[in-house]
């Protein structure tokens, strides 16, 4: 049997919600994966020293806060100084749509915005990891 | 990854490795995170491997003990991994005590593993860990539950945390009555097993308890009771990894068979004793074959 796969969710910056982050940890952990969350009010930097420690497939960062553009690139700056830029990056939360495009250029993989239905992210995301294929 | 893993296990074994256990929604988390900042204070590197239960049903697992770790998360002095128990039952997750070997070669002076939350009954840790300390919470239990066997008798340390809530005296009260009664076990004479109050909220005891590891400490590593100890480790470990290849090697093989057996025992055409052997002996039969079929091949 494969072993499951490993994601972090985590919660950065000023941003208190964090009602969307544990349905999705369900639906994860429902999926079958293992799923570590970080709590609220983490830092970029804290948020990739965890990754790396847990050595996980995915780093999911949720937002709903408007700072996507602010953590993302802090995000990568950090893990690229780790020597872990090879960490599949995904988005969750509520970003306005022109921003998107930005964010997919910085490296996130993928947006999961408000509206998307459980399923699709437990899909996309593995669908990222076959794509990256084994380690 | 084994001849990795052999390697590191022959330079491991300088680390002291601490066991934290107790009921879920103990305090144990927190806990940990506040023993490991103390301990950071004496400038001791500490590996953490906390670990939490998979789904039975998914296989998944929620992995949240680093939430109430979270002072400690860019502290390269420290390290913490969570695991999940990925159907292990004994409160610690198969690669755990791997993981813990890797942190002892890496340089981290204390290991502490903390288990999953456990009930009565889960007590492997005492036989993976120098040091075993068990929370009790307040409120959980009275004086018939601190004379049961099981998870309570495996204390090195006992911890009653939360100790500013008003009914923690009782717990407290009930667990010191129950070690002046035992005779097993417990009754070495190197070793008087203590009964800490602590709070995570106001830091009380937190201080005596780290005082506590450190002298349990001494006694793992420096008396007969702490070398008697290291063989029950040894021991604990070796028929934990014979148990997990054998279980590797015929879990595929056994499920393979069970069906058509599990349907007799349902109808009542068998009984589980014999059915189980007949499972057995078809697998072996079926391991044969397949042996040799590659020598063949």
């Amino acid at each position: 049997m494969a072993a499951p796969i490993r994601i972090l969710l985590a919660k950065v910056g000023l941003d208190g919600h964090d009602r969307g982050v544990r349905i999705v940890a369900r639906a994860l952990r429902d999926a079958g994966m293992d799923v570590i969350y970080s709590g609220l009010h983490r830092t970029p930097d804290e948020v990739v020293t965890v990754a790396i420690q847990e050595d996980v497939d995915i780093l999911g960062v949720s937002l709903l806060s408007g700072a996507h553009m602010t953590v993302f690139p802090k995000i990568f700056e950090r893990l690229r100084q780790q020597g872990a830029d090879d960490m599949i990056v995904v988005a969750g939360g509520v970003m306005p749509d022109e921003d998107v495009a930005a964010l997919k250029a910085m490296g996130v993989k993928e947006i999961l915005l408000q509206d998307t239905l459980p399923q699709v992210i437990v899909d996309t995301l593995r669908r990222l990891v076959a794509e990256r294929g084994p380690r | 990854m084994r001849p990795a893993l052999a390697r590191i296990y022959r330079l491991a074994g300088r680390a002291h490795i601490v066991g934290i256990t107790g009921v879920p929604g103990s305090g144990k988390s927190t806990l940990v995170g506040k023993l490991a900042q103390k301990l950071r204070a004496r400038s001791m590197r500490v590996g953490i491997v906390a670990i939490d239960p998979s789904s039975p049903y998914s296989g998944g697992a929620i992995l949240g003990d680093r939430v109430r770790m979270s002072e400690l998360a860019t502290d390269s002095g420290i390290y913490i991994r969570s695991m999940a128990t990925r159907g292990a039952t004994g409160g610690i997750a198969r690669a755990a005590l791997d993981a813990v070997d890797i942190l002892d070669v890496a340089g981290f002076e204390t290991v502490i593993i903390e288990t999953v939350g456990v009930g009565q009954d889960e007590v492997e840790i005492a036989r993976a860990s120098h040091t075993t300390v068990v929370i009790s919470a307040p409120g959980l239990g009275d004086q018939i539950q601190a004379i049961k066997a099981g998870i309570l008798e495996i204390a090195d340390i006992h911890v009653v945390s939360k100790c500013d809530r008003s009914d923690a005296n009782r717990t407290l009260t009930d667990l010191k009555q129950m070690l002046t009664l035992g005779t097993a076990g417990t009754a070495a004479k190197e070793w008087i097993t203590p009964v800490i109050a602590t709070s995570s909220v106001s830091g009380q005891g937190i201080d005596e308890l780290l005082d506590a590891v450190g002298r349990h400490r001494h006694v793992a590593l420096a008396t007969e009771l702490g070398a008697q100890r290291a063989l029950a480790i040894a021991e604990f470990r070796l028929q934990k990894t014979a148990e997990n290849l054998l279980l590797g090697r015929y879990a595929k093989i056994v499920v393979e068979n069970s069906k058509p057996l599990a349907l007799r025992l349902m109808r009542r055409e068998g009984d589980p004793y014999t059915l189980a052997d007949e499972l057995l002996n078809s697998s072996l039969q079926t391991e044969h074959e397949h042996d040799a079929r590659s020598k063949i091949a």
